[in-house]
């Protein structure tokens, strides 16, 4: 098998080799894929669908997908952006997203992808689903109402020794996060930093911190989401 | 009650990937899993408190609430409610004096709704702890009842009605009928257990295998890959432990065909799963076997002793040097997303049943990260079949792209629901005709994941190019509604199993069953018609088949059967009726003794 091979992501070549991703690809090449359940050194979980590109037709996750020969992707399409809008837009009327009074705008990655996908209004009606706030925490708040479920606090954030704190509960629409009090109680405030800072939302927010970013100095107050990205060419 | 946690700890050698065999032994001796089983299982296992909540929580059959003494689990499949489901669910209510999903003051007993148990074609049907009780109605209900209360063994209604074949055997003594009702091949009774093994311990791993791939046998579990390609890129990987799994999740609401032949035919089975393992290379086999169908499992186990006496199992198999293939029994937790194949893995390792992302395939990283073979019940049966009578025989029943023969669970609105063996090409008319079914309005291909058709394509045939079916067939006549009865419920079925990773699956599915409902309250209009056939492509990004199909009974109806919706649509509006000003103010005016002046 030759190691070094090209693949298509919308009409431009780019050089491919065996175990990487499409979105390692597209990343080094200055190509945006939006992604959201992806964080950079955890291993994928595939579950936002976001970033979901055409291989030769066929819809698949640009963060688990390793690349092959004779690839052609197609990622920044009308289809696939109208697509992605609309699991965007599904997201804000299943939880309960009051940006203006969430610690995280302006931080926020679903915010950010709702702005770049130009959503005024979700096309569907709200669910005004019941959530939770669990405040019991001493150092850390999980606002239910915001969770994405991505899990990147799952496959993010353990004890010092390695223990797990956070994980699902139930199924299907009603699954939540959630987490072992017991063993949280007792996080350092760096931890709790990370937790709050590896949610793409507002569902983690550290105590005792809410609101530092001054409107305008904050994350995607100035550049759209994924303008890194294109910076790399 | 610490110590019976420990002894079922030990029962595993507190192997932490056997969690899900402790979890279920603490559920049955508990009918909860205690707080402090828990904290036990968290100290010994040295797994996180959160992890194994997770799994419980996942899970129909674990719960963190007692069940009561007596569990009722009554299911709610679209065959149930055909059958008389409604008046039989609500002489539970009466009789019980409690509403569904609960449990009675004094704990005695609790009453819950469950996704289809592999009963359709008597239905209605239950489990009470554990067992089936199948065909009930309204009379037998309250005899049932009245013996909980009265502190009588139910297990004698049982007794007094027991199945036919193998059901009323010892082990099983169940009231599970079989209906076969058409027989070619894997139910016929021309089968000598050990035959096939016999055969293939004079031959090359790699000439079995050949024989399969010139049988063209695709998999019955419904997505036809052909069974030697699996094989071969298992028996590729480099040397070492391999896997060979045996999905009788059966979930697909509608089929049974697998229980039939659990019942009947286990030995045939078993003997597929130890081809396989002489084909791959494998030395270890697991049945994953729905919850549902536990009243089997004991039955089961004797089955596999009785191959171990004779040598079919076992080390050196018949006699054969190295020859060492054995079988355990994996209990499922009640998940019909655990019928997907790395879902099915996952909860085998005592992990919520979330599939996993594809590639890696399991034939190259499966149970425990090693290659693994999964294939459906039936698949294994013909296996054996193929090996026995040679792939000729084989390959001159059924169709050039569909070889063999196929099990359809028929049921619904016919004379005579059962188990049909046919061969593959014959077409839904047929089909319908040797059901017995009159009047029909349309047919569910496949169940809720397939396709449901309507009379204009009822010439079409069972093949994989043209109606391809993992088996079941539910027949709906024309007296139903179809989009209240059927679509709906179906839905709600999957919004229920989805495992709920992935966004569409876990939001969009919630969305259209909303949209539907609107359209069955007649407040509709055309773009809502679109907007359900365009959603589909999100449905398509979901990582799995259940999120990729599920909003088929709706696309799928929407496509055959266009004008169930048209004619409930509010014509000529763009305006989305949503908001009912009257129903918005009824409070109000029930509170005032005002009369809403709305002018339409
Ligand atoms: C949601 C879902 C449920 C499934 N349920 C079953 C099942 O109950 N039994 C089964 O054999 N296959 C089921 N499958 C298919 C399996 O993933 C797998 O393809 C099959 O077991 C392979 O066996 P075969 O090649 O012999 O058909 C299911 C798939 C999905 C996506
Ligand atoms: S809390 Fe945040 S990081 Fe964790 S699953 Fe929810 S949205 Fe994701
Ligand atoms: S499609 Fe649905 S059931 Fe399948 S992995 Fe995604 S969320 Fe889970
Ligand atoms: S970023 Fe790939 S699925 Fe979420």
């Amino acid at each position: 098998m030759k190691d070094k091979f090209k693949i298509i992501i919308d009409g431009k070549e780019l050089p491919a080799r065996h175990g990487q991703t499409i979105l390692e690809i597209a990343n080094n090449n200055g190509i945006y894929i939006p992604t959201l359940c992806n964080f950079e050194g955890l291993k994928p979980q595939a579950s936002c669908r976001i970033c979901s590109v055409k291989v030769n037709g066929r819809p698949m996750t640009a963060c688990t997908t390793t690349v092959s020969p004779g690839m052609e992707i197609e990622n920044d399409t009308p289809e696939m952006n109208e697509l992605r809008k609309i699991i965007v837009e599904t997201m804000f009327v299943t939880g309960n997203h009051f940006c203006p009074s969430c610690e995280k705008s302006g931080n926020c990655e679903l915010q950010a992808l709702a702005y770049r996908f130009k959503m005024d209004v979700p096309r569907f009606p709200y669910s005004f689903s019941k959530r939770d706030i669990d405040a019991s925490n001493p150092k850390i708040m999980i606002d239910h109402n915001r969770c994405i479920k991505c899990k990147r606090c799952a496959r993010g954030i353990k004890t010092d020794d390695g223990k797990d704190l956070f994980a699902f509960k139930n199924r299907g629409e009603k699954i939540e996060i959630s987490i072992d009090n017991e063993l949280a109680k007792n996080i350092s405030d760096e931890k709790a930093q990370e937790a709050m800072d590896i949610c793409p939302v507002g569902a983690i927010i550290k105590k005792e911190r809410g609101f530092i970013d001054p409107i305008g100095t904050r994350k995607y107050d100035n550049k759209p989401i994924g303008s890194k990205v294109k910076e790399v060419q | 009650m610490r110590e019976v946690i420990n002894n079922i700890i030990s029962l595993y050698k507190s192997d932490k990937t056997r969690l899900m065999d402790m979890l279920l032994d603490i559920q049955e001796k508990f009918n909860y899993i205690p707080d402090n089983a828990i904290d036990t299982l968290v100290e010994k296992l040295d797994l996180p408190k959160v992890h194994i909540l997770e799994t419980i929580s996942f899970y129909h059959f674990l719960t963190l609430k007692n069940t009561g003494k007596y569990t009722i689990y009554l299911n709610d499949s679209v065959s149930a409610y055909m059958s008389g489901r409604k008046e039989v669910a609500e002489t539970f209510e009466k009789e019980i004096g409690i509403k569904f999903n609960s449990v009675t003051n004094d704990g005695l007993i609790g009453l819950f709704d469950t996704s289809c148990i592999g009963m359709s074609d008597q239905e209605p049907a239950a489990l009470i702890n554990n067992k089936v009780f199948t065909n009930l109605t309204i009379a037998k209900v309250k005899e049932i009842v009245k013996n909980i209360k009265d502190g009588k063994d139910i297990n004698s209604l049982m007794k007094a009605n027991l199945g036919n074949g193998k059901n009323s055997s010892k082990l099983i003594q169940s009231m599970v009928n079989n209906n076969i009702r058409v027989i070619k091949s894997i139910l016929s009774d021309e089968y000598i257990p050990g035959s096939a093994l016999m055969k293939i311990i004079e031959q090359e791993r790699d000439e079995v295998i050949n024989e399969i791939e010139n049988s063209e046998l695709r998999g019955h579990g419904g997505a036809g890959f052909p069974t030697d390609l699996k094989w071969k890129f298992t028996a590729k990987t480099p040397e070492g432990k391999r896997y060979i799994f045996c999905n009788a999740d059966e979930g697909e609401p509608g089929t049974f065909k697998d229980r039939v032949i659990l019942t009947e035919r286990p030995e045939l089975m078993f003997e597929g799963m130890a081809t396989c393992g002489y084909a791959i290379n494998s030395d270890e086999g697991v049945l994953y076997l729905r919850h549902e169908y536990k009243y089997l499992k004991k039955y089961l186990e004797n089955v596999l002793n009785k191959m171990r006496k004779r040598n079919l199992l076992g080390k050196d198999i018949l006699g054969q040097k190295g020859f060492n293939f054995d079988i355990r029994i994996q209990l499922g937790g009640g998940a019909y997303v655990c019928g997907e194949e790395t879902a099915l893995l996952e909860s085998t390792k005592g992990n919520r049943g979330e599939p996993r992302y594809k590639p890696p395939f399991p034939a190259v990283k499966g149970y425990l990260d090693k290659p693994t073979v999964i294939n459906n019940v039936e698949t294994l049966c013909s296996v054996v079949k193929i090996l026995n009578k040679g792939n000729y025989w084989f390959k001159k029943m059924g169709t050039e792209e569909s070889r063999g023969t196929k099990l359809l669970s028929i049921s619904g609105d016919c004379e005579k629901p059962g188990v049909y063996e046919i061969k593959w090409g014959i077409t839904i008319n047929e089909m319908l005709h040797m059901a017995g079914a009159e009047d029909v309005q349309a047919v569910q291909v496949s169940g809720p994941s397939g396709n449901c058709i309507s009379p204009s394509q009822f010439n079409n045939q069972i093949r994989y190019s043209d109606l391809g079916t993992g088996g079941s067939m539910v027949i709906i006549g024309k007296h139903r509604d179809l989009l209240k009865d059927v679509v709906m419920n179906y839905t709600n079925f999957f919004i229920g199993e989805s495992c709920g990773s992935c966004v569409p699956c876990r939001n969009l599915i919630v969305i259209y069953r909303n949209t539907l409902q609107k359209v069955i309250d007649g407040k509709g209009v055309q773009a809502d018609l679109d907007n359900m056939l365009e959603w589909e492509k999100v449905m398509k990004m979901n990582r799995c088949g259940l999120g990729q199909t599920s909003s088929n009974p709706i696309v799928t109806t929407l496509k055959n059967f266009p004008e169930l919706y048209e004619n409930k649509i509010i014509e000529d509006s763009d305006l989305i009726p949503t908001f009912d000003i009257s129903k918005a103010i009824q409070e109000y005016c029930d509170a005032t003794g005002r009369k809403p002046i709305i002018e339409e």
